[in-house]
């Protein structure tokens, strides 16, 4: 089966998650007084769910005729040559991400930047380590005065111990 | 009309607004030039800032400068490296890359740019005849046509999706909706579908999700496949741009297709979920099919006609995009839904209304498009040459600084830190959905329109007490029939074209 349809599984199991939700959980929590009106807080997402099973099902089976494919070119992206693509280095970054949410917060904005844009160099493969660290430095500097100082949104800079 | 111009003119013209216009434009033009962020990424990273502006007329100004500079650099990029950063702009690389190689890049960036000019200039011109007109009749509209417009615009949404594309587009709709039920809406005083967690409770914010949808994607498909940036390693990015000039003779070539393009790809931008990518190829089509039998064999090989088709097309389409969303406040597009993320975020309704109540806003947009053009014209270009040194950056520094800007423009609106996990969760989602050739712009349209839309059938309801508006309106019982019909066509259509294959298969 393709990954489309694999996704399009999945969305129909989730579309069914969150009927159920709409249609058995939501009500009993209304008060008395809105059960008078016509629209109640889960008519929108009992719709929503049946159509989107609905449609799941179209996509499952394939009910509408695809487009002939044409050959991808190098640039194309195609989850069948998955495995010749740079997949560590993907999913380093994204992990990196998650890394950069937690830490934001209690590293502060400057180094956590820092750490970030240095490390994600580093995961691409670069290493320069000096002018990685000095254009990491530069610009969490730099966009940390813009966000601050210029938009006047706060950015906690320096990390807890230093506060 | 004219009074309106005037008060755009006062509105536009003054110096912090020429200011926002200039930025935008050069910020839009220095990103759109990097392969893989188009315009509505490039939209999506600027709104924190625009927000910050507080002043709605600025704001609007600054992003509509964006979106003009962001399709302007793709057009850079197709044409120097045939590496299009933004869909709109890839007809532009048939012509423009044969060109560049031929060592006529100068040449070829400078008709881009005064087609671009022309059909944006024509496009705004068109907007300010039809806008208004559409908004009376916008003002008759209530919320039950509402509902059934947003309808409309989703359903042309999936069914401009192309072939084989509809029902996945629906899809990915219809998630968009439900993902905008998430939070406490409006209507009602309750949280729904929170899961009890609390950075839930307001709901998903848009900003986020269109950073996920669009941002994170491309920067993680350029992570995946070099390919799809080294293209600049071998292409002209670091040659010399010279000779901007075209001949007279060339500009006579061009002065019809112009004329033509800016006319049909305003049209086309105008329909909901048609928009830039599908007026340059129709435009591109259609110039190559009228031409004459010896400039037809020079398109695909450096013809100047095949150039200016979509970049004018691509243009005048932007513009018209934008009068679904000043009229009746529904995007049909993501690059307008993202705009009209941005204005719902500054306390400006877009609608009919607009033009009654804040009639500023209204022409100073405008005018600010023209302006928005002749800055491109006049300023971009010569720059061109440094701007692209930007593409000369190293991938192991430029992908980092993408992701960066991504995280920011989701932190700095909210300043959550879980809404950064939320982006990567989505994000991920988001790249799996591509690789299984899944549309995203109509997820990011329906979760924008998904409170409105429910917001109008709620009131619709309530109004008839009951589904009763659908058939005591017949503007509503209309605009409904439309939507389904709609979706219906193309399916109908590709049957009858494969029936008719099949007939002549047997027939031989």
């Amino acid at each position: 089966m393709a990954l489309d349809r694999w996704i399009a599984l999945i969305f129909i199991a989730f579309c069914c998650i969150y009927g159920y939700a709409a249609f058995f959980t939501m009500d009993q929590l209304l008060p008395p007084f809105m059960q008078r009106n016509p629209v109640w807080p889960s008519t929108f997402p009992k719709v929503l769910s049946v159509l989107g099973i609905l449609v799941g099902l179209i996509v499952l089976f394939g009910l509408e005729k695809s487009a002939e494919q044409s050959e991808p070119s190098a640039t194309d992206i195609n989850y069948r040559r998955l495995h010749e693509y740079n997949l560590v280095q993907a999913l380093s970054l994204l992990g990196l991400m998650v890394v950069y949410a937690l830490a934001l917060r209690p590293a502060g904005f400057l180094l956590a930047t820092m750490v970030f844009l240095a490390g994600g160099s580093a995961i691409l493969g670069e290493r320069r380590w000096l002018t990685m660290l000095l254009v990491a430095a530069i610009a969490s500097g730099a966009v940390w005065y813009l966000v601050q100082e210029v938009l006047g949104i706060f950015l906690r800079p320096l990390p807890f111990f230093l506060r | 009309m004219l009074e309106g111009i005037m008060i755009g003119l006062s509105a536009a013209f003054s110096v912090q607004n020429l200011l926002m216009v200039v930025a935008g434009c050069l910020i839009g033009t220095f990103i759109g030039m990097l392969p893989g962020l188009g315009p509505m990424s490039i939209i999506a990273i600027m709104i924190p800032v625009a927000i910050t502006l507080g002043d709605p007329t600025a704001a609007l100004i600054l992003l509509a400068g964006v979106y003009y500079g962001a399709i302007f650099g793709g057009s850079t990029s197709s044409i120097l490296l045939n590496a299009p950063g933004v869909a709109g702009t890839v007809a532009t690389s048939f012509d423009g890359y044969p060109m560049a190689r031929k060592g006529q890049a100068g040449k070829a960036l400078t008709i881009a740019a005064v087609s671009s000019f022309a059909g944006g200039t024509i496009g705004a011109i068109l907007l300010a005849i039809f806008a208004p007109a559409l908004s009376t009749v916008a003002l008759l509209f209530h919320s039950a046509e509402y509902f059934a417009l947003m309808v409309v615009g989703l359903s042309a949404i999936a069914a401009f999706a192309g072939t084989g594309q509809v029902a996945k587009a629906l899809m990915m709709t219809i998630l968009g909706l439900i993902l905008a039920t998430v939070g406490e809406g409006a209507l009602f005083n309750m949280p729904r579908f929170t899961m009890g967690l609390m950075d839930l409770q307001s709901g998903i914010s848009f900003i986020t999700l269109a950073m996920a949808m669009f941002a994170l994607p491309e920067a993680i498909f350029l992570v995946l496949n070099p390919a799809r940036s080294a293209s600049g390693a071998e292409g002209g990015g670091s040659g010399k741009i010279t000779g901007l000039r075209f001949s007279r003779e060339e500009g006579r070539a061009i002065l019809p297709v112009i004329g033509r393009q800016s006319v049909q790809g305003f049209f086309i931008g105008v329909l909901p979920g048609a928009g830039a990518t599908i007026a340059s190829f129709l435009g591109y089509a259609v110039e190559r099919n009228i031409a004459s039998g010896k400039e037809q064999a020079e398109f695909g090989k450096g013809s100047v006609k095949g150039l200016a088709a979509p970049e004018t097309a691509n243009n005048a389409a932007c513009t018209g995009s934008f009068v679904p969303l000043l009229t009746l406040g529904i995007p049909g597009s993501g690059t307008t839904a993202i705009l009209l993320g941005a204005l719902i975020a500054l306390n400006v309704t877009p609608g009919p209304r607009l033009m009654v109540d804040e009639p500023d806003i209204f022409w100073a947009v405008i005018i600010s498009m023209y302006i928005g053009n002749l800055v491109l014209l006049i300023l971009n270009l010569p720059l061109i040459p440094y701007i692209a040194k930007i593409l000369a950056i190293p991938r192991n520094y430029l992908i980092p600084f993408i992701l960066f800007f991504t995280l920011m423009g989701a932190y700095i609106g909210q300043n959550n830190a879980t809404e950064l996990l939320l982006l990567v969760g989505l994000g991920v989602l988001a790249t799996i959905l591509r690789f299984a050739d899944y549309p995203l712009a109509p997820l990011l349209i329906g979760f924008i329109l998904g409170t409105m839309l429910e917001n109008n059938f709620a009131r619709s309801m309530q109004l008839y007490r009951g589904l009763d508006f659908i058939w005591e309106r017949p503007m509503t019982l209309a605009l409904l029939v439309l939507a389904v019909l709609l979706v219906l066509l193309p399916t109908y259509r590709a049957r009858r074209a494969r029936k008719r294959a099949e007939g002549v298969a047997d027939g031989d």
